[in-house]
C-alpha cells in the first residue's frame, strides 16, 4: 500500500519569503480564477479515482501472483481435489484475471466487498469493526504527537545546540531507531504489569465489554455519547499506551521535521526585520515563523496519521487491538484478497480524505488561496 | 497555538493518562481466556474444521456420544443417546434418545433433528465430510442410510465396521446435533443454513454463543436449561491474545483466569508466580519429518534408517521445545486407542555414519522448505548440523505456512518438519493417512494423505491392515493390530514421528477442572470452577 500524492494536485505553496499580501483581482480575473479553481476541483476527483483504481489493480495483482493459495484457506489441508476444486470455481479462479478484476469492481461499486475468506464474513462488515478502533487508536497517537512534537520542534530550533534541541535530537533518535514491538512489550511490563497504571492488552477491560451502545465503533466516542464515565475510564485505560507509543513515533518525526522547517524560516530576512521593529522573540518565532511553516506541517501530520492508519500492525499485535492494519496484513498471509482489496481502498480513501483536508486546511492557512 | 495552550494540553493528557484506572479480578461467574483464535472462519458444524471453530462448538453443541471432561480416558460416553445396539450383520448401529433434551430456541431435541444434521452434514460435503462418508454415506443414499423412527436414529453402514470406530466418529463437531427448524428459517438459496450457521448457532449444549466479534473474541453464556445441570460458570469469554508475553502479563494482574499460548520462556517465568499454576496436557499434535521418497538420495532405505538416528530428540526437549513437546517416536499419539509408546531411535552420529557408510553413501545435498515457525526452524538447523557431521548438506528455506502447504501437497517439499493433528478421536484418523496410499502414482493425487504427500508407497499388506482394523470388532484386538502397524512402520515408514504436543496451561489458582480436550477432543468448559 504505498500513500498516494498528499499534497493534492498542485502541492502546497512554500512557505513565503515575505509575510504574503492580500490582492484584489479584476472581475474578468475573477471569472478566469472560478474556472481554474472548477478546472482544478474536476481535475483532483479524476486523479484521485485513477489513484483509487491504480491501488487497487496493483494490489489485486500481487495477491493473484502470490505463492499463497486462498483455496487452501477455505477448504484446509484436508479437502479431497473435489472439494477443492468446487471451492476454486466457487472463488471465481478459474476465470481469466481480467474477468476477475473487472467482477470485483462491479461488486464494488454496487458496495460489495465480498466475503473475506478468514474470517467468514462479509469484508464491510469486518471493516466496518476494525477500522473504528484503528481510526481511534490512530487520532489519539496523532494528537499525542503534535501536541508534544510541534511544541518540541519550535523549541529545539529556536534554541539551536541548546539542551532542549539536544534532548529532542535524542527523544528522535531513540524513536526511529527501537523496535516498536520492544518498546510495546516493555511499556506493558512497565505500565501495566508493574506499575498498574494502564489497562492490558485489548480495548476494553471484561467488565465493560460490550456494556456500551455501538454508535461509532470507537469506544472512548460511543462511551462519551453514553455518558458513561466508568467505560470511558476503562476504555481510556486501554488506549493510552499503544496510543502513547504511536504517538511517540509520530512526535519523533514530527519534531524533527517542525525543526527543520523553523529554521529554514528562522534564517529569512523577514525575521531579522521583525526582530529589529522590536517584536518580542515570542512573537517573532510562534507567530510569525511558526505561522509560516503551518502548511508543510500539516503535510507532515497528515502523513504520519495517515502511515498510523495502516501501518500500526505491531502494536495491534502487542496490545490485541483488533484494527485495520492486522486485519490486512493477516488478510495477505491468508491469501485473503477481498479482505487485503477491502482494506486497501479503506486506506486509501482515507489518504484521499486526508488529502482534501489538508487541501481545506492550505486555504484556510494561506491567506493568497482564499 | 500558544505555548501556554499546548503545556496545558501536555499536562491534561499526562495527568489524564496517569489517572488510576479501574481495575478489577475477573468476576467470580465468568471465566476469561486468552487464545490465539483468528484461525475460526466458520462455526457451521458441518463446515468447521478449525482448532477455535471446534473449541466454540463442542461447549455450544451436543452429539449423540461425548466424552466426560472429568474421565477422558473412559472414552467415548452416551450423551444424546443413551443407548445403542450393534445390529447382528455389524452393518447398522440404532441408537436411542433421551427425551427431555431441548434447544436453546426452546424446541425439543428429537432423533429427526439427530439424523438430519448428519444427513445435512453429509449433504453440504465441506471438508470434515469425509468423518462421516467414510462409512459409506453419500449425498443421494443418506435419506436411507440414516433414518429416524420416534426417540431412535438408525444408522445403516456400507460395510461392518468396528463400533469403536464409528462411535468415536460421532464425537467429533462433525456429528453435532443442529435445531433442524431454526437452520431450515435461516436457509437461503438452498444451502441447508450453512451462510446463517457460518455465524450463529442453533445447538442443545451447555453454553449459548452470545458474541463472536472475529480476530477479537468469542462471548459463551450459561444455557440454565441444560439437561446436565447449568454450568458454575455463567460467562466465559475467549480473547484473541497473540502475544505470549501479553498472555503472560495479563495472567500475572488476574485479568485472565487461562492463557492457552504460553511459551517455555513465559511458562518458566510465570511458574514461580504466586497465585498462578501450569497445567500440562498431551494434545493429538504429532510433529513428524517426512522424508520425500521423490527426493533421490531418501529415497534410498538407508538414508532414511540413518535420519532417525540424526534426531537429537533428548537435546530437543530439553531445550527449545521444553515443556511444549515431548518424544514420542509413532504416529497415533498417547491418549488414543492402540498408541504405542516404544522409543526405538537415538540420537547417534555414530550409527548413523556407519550405517551410511555401510550402503556406500558418501554425502549429499538436500534443500528444503521449512514453515517460518520458530520451533520448526530450530529443529530444522539441529537436524542440519548433524547431517553436516555424517556428510549430508542440510540447505533450509525458510517460507510462510501456506506456501510450504503448497508445494507439500504437490509433493515437493523433500524433507518436510511439521505437526499433524488428528481429525477425530478414532485411531484411524491418523493411520489412514500415515499408513494408507493405495495409489502412488501422481494422478493419484492423493493429496489429503500424508503418505502420498511424501511420495511413500506404502507395502499392500500394510494398507490391508490398515483397513482391516477398521472392521475388527474386537475392541482389543483392534487396539493391537495398530499397535503391530505401527512397529512395521517405525521398522520401514520414510515418515519419521517424533515429538508429541504437550499443551501448557496457565491458569489463576482457582481454576479447577480445566480441560483443553486431550488428544481426543476440543476443550470443554461446563465442569470449570473457579474457587478462591
Amino acid at each position: 500500500m504505498s500513500a498516494t500524492d498528499i499534497t493534492g494536485t498542485g502541492g502546497p505553496p512554500s512557505p513565503g519569503a515575505t509575510p504574503p499580501g492580500r490582492g484584489r483581482p479584476d472581475l474578468a480575473g475573477r471569472r478566469a480564477l472560478r474556472r481554474r479553481r472548477a478546472r482544478s476541483v474536476a481535475g483532483t476527483i479524476l486523479s484521485l479515482a485513477l489513484t483509487l483504481l491504480g491501488l487497487l489493480l496493483v494490489t489485486f495483482i500481487i495477491g493473484r501472483v502470490m505463492p499463497i493459495d486462498p483455496v487452501l484457506k477455505v477448504v484446509g489441508d484436508r479437502a479431497t481435489q473435489a472439494q477443492y476444486d468446487a471451492a476454486y470455481i466457487a472463488m471465481g479462479l478459474d476465470q481469466p484475471l481480467v474477468v476477475q478484476f473487472l467482477t470485483y469492481i462491479g461488486d464494488v461499486l454496487q458496495g460489495d466487498f465480498g466475503r473475506s475468506i478468514s474470517t467468514g464474513q462479509p469484508v464491510s462488515a469486518d471493516i466496518a469493526r476494525v477500522f473504528p478502533a484503528t481510526l481511534e487508536l490512530a487520532t489519539l497517537g496523532t494528537l499525542i504527537g503534535v501536541v508534544i512534537g510541534v511544541p518540541l520542534g519550535v523549541i529545539a530550533a529556536a534554541r539551536r545546540g541548546g539542551i532542549i534541541d539536544q534532548v529532542a535530537r535524542v527523544v528522535a533518535l531513540v524513536g526511529y531507531s527501537m523496535p516498536i514491538f520492544w518498546l510495546g512489550l516493555m511499556g506493558l511490563l512497565i505500565f501495566y504489569g508493574m506499575l498498574g497504571w494502564v489497562g492490558g492488552p485489548g480495548r476494553q477491560g471484561i467488565l465493560y465489554d460490550g456494556m456500551v451502545p455501538n454508535v461509532t465503533g470507537m469506544v472512548l466516542v460511543d462511551s462519551l455519547i453514553a455518558g458513561d464515565w466508568p467505560a470511558f475510564q476503562d476504555a481510556f485505560s486501554h488506549i493510552i499506551l499503544p496510543a502513547s507509543l504511536l504517538g511517540y513515533y509520530s512526535l519523533a518525526y514530527i519534531s524533527r521535521m517542525t525543526r527543520s522547517f523553523m529554521l529554514e524560516q528562522l534564517s529569512q530576512e523577514y525575521i531579522t526585520t521583525a526582530r529589529v521593529k522590536g517584536l518580542s522573540e515570542r512573537a517573532v518565532i510562534w507567530r510569525h515563523a511558526l505561522g509560516n511553516i503551518a502548511i508543510p506541517l500539516v503535510t507532515v501530520i497528515a502523513l504520519s496519521f495517515g502511515s498510523l492508519l495502516e501501518g500500526s500492525v505491531l502494536t495491534e499485535i502487542i496490545f490485541s487491538w483488533p484494527g485495520l492494519g492486522s486485519y490486512i496484513t493477516r488478510g495477505l498471509l491468508s491469501g485473503d484478497m477481498n479482505a487485503v482489496l477491502g482494506g486497501t481502498v479503506v486506506v486509501g480513501a482515507c489518504f484521499v480524505v486526508l488529502n482534501l483536508l489538508s487541501d481545506i486546511l492550505y486555504r484556510f492557512l494561506d491567506p493568497r488561496s482564499t | 497555538m500558544t505555548f501556554h495552550l499546548t503545556s496545558r494540553a501536555v499536562l491534561l493528557a499526562s495527568a489524564l493518562a496517569f489517572a488510576p484506572a479501574a481495575f478489577a479480578e475477573t468476576p467470580a461467574d465468568t471465566l476469561v481466556v486468552a487464545h490465539t483464535i483468528d484461525d475460526i472462519i466458520s462455526l457451521d458444524p458441518a463446515q468447521s474444521f478449525e482448532f477455535s471453530g471446534n473449541d466454540v462448538n463442542n461447549n455450544t453443541y451436543d452429539r449423540l456420544v461425548d466424552f466426560d471432561p472429568l474421565d477422558p480416558e473412559a472414552g467415548f460416553q452416551p450423551s444424546l443417546a443413551v443407548s445403542w445396539e450393534v445390529s447382528e450383520d455389524g452393518l447398522s448401529i440404532t441408537f436411542t434418545l433421551r427425551e427431555d433434551v431441548t434447544f436453546h430456541s426452546g424446541n425439543p431435541v428429537r432423533a429427526e433433528d439427530a439424523a438430519w444434521s448428519l444427513q445435512r452434514a453429509v449433504k453440504l460435503d465441506k471438508t470434515p465430510a469425509f468423518i462421516l462418508t467414510q462409512f459409506g454415506f453419500t449425498a443421494d443414499n443418506v435419506d436411507q442410510m440414516i433414518t429416524s423412527e420416534g426417540n431412535t436414529l438408525t444408522l445403516t453402514m456400507d460395510k461392518p465396521y468396528a463400533p469403536s470406530f464409528v462411535l468415536n466418529c460421532l464425537t467429533a463437531n462433525i456429528a453435532s446435533v443442529v435445531d433442524m427448524e431454526t437452520v431450515m428459517a435461516n436457509e437461503a438459496d438452498g444451502d441447508l443454513g450453512n451462510g446463517w450457521l457460518n455465524t450463529n448457532e442453533a445447538g442443545s449444549g451447555a453454553y449459548v454463543l452470545a458474541a463472536w466479534r472475529p480476530n477479537e473474541q468469542v462471548q459463551l453464556t450459561a444455557y440454565e436449561d441444560y439437561w446436565q445441570g447449568a454450568p458454575t460458570m455463567k460467562r466465559v469469554i475467549v480473547r484473541n491474545v497473540a502475544e505470549s508475553s501479553a498472555q503472560r502479563l495479563l495472567l500475572e494482574q488476574g485479568d485472565i483466569d487461562v492463557a492457552r499460548n504460553l511459551t517455555p520462556t513465559d511458562v518458566e517465568s510465570i511458574a514461580s508466580v504466586e497465585g498462578v499454576t501450569i497445567q500440562d496436557e498431551p494434545r493429538g499434535r504429532i510433529l513428524y519429518m517426512g522424508l520425500n521418497q521423490k527426493d533421490e538420495l531418501l529415497s534410498n532405505p538407508a538414508v532414511v534408517e540413518a535420519m532417525k538416528h540424526l534426531v537429537d530428540y533428548e537435546g530437543i526437549t530439553n531445550s527449545f521445545l521444553k515443556g511444549q513437546f515431548v518424544t514420542h517416536q509413532s504416529f497415533l499419539p498417547r491418549g488414543y486407542l492402540g498408541a504405542l509408546d516404544e522409543t526405538p531411535w537415538t540420537y547417534d552420529i555414530e550409527k548413523a555414519r556407519q550405517i551410511l557408510t555401510d550402503a556406500g553413501i558418501e554425502g549429499g545435498t538436500i534443500t528444503t522448505r521449512v514453515r517460518d515457525l520458530r520451533e520448526y526452524i530450530d529443529v530444522a538447523q539441529t537436524l542440519q548440523a548433524a547431517m553436516g557431521q555424517v556428510g549430508l548438506t542440510l540447505e533450509i528455506e525458510q517460507m510462510t505456512g501456506a506456501q510450504v502447504l503448497d508445494a507439500y501437497r504437490a509433493r515437493e517439499v523433500p524433507i518436510f518438519l511439521g505437526e499433524w493433528g488428528p481429525d477425530y478421536s478414532d485411531p484411524n484418523t491418523n493411520a489412514a493417512t500415515f499408513a494408507y496410499n493405495p495409489d502412488n502414482s501422481d494422478e493419484a493425487a492423493a493429496v489429503g494423505l500424508l503418505a502420498w504427500r511424501n511420495a511413500y508407497e506404502v507395502p499392500a499388506e500394510m494398507n490391508e491392515a490398515t483397513v482391516a482394523a477398521t472392521l475388527e470388532q474386537d475392541t482389543d484386538t483392534r487396539a493391537a493390530m495398530y499397535q503391530d502397524i505401527q512397529r512395521q512402520y517405525q521398522a520401514e515408514a520414510p515418515i519419521v514421528p517424533l515429538f508429541q504436543r504437550i499443551e501448557q496451561v496457565g491458569m489463576g489458582d482457582g481454576v479447577q477442572n480445566w480441560w483443553s480436550g486431550g488428544a481426543i477432543s476440543s476443550v470443554m468448559y461446563r465442569q470449570v470452577t473457579k474457587g478462591e
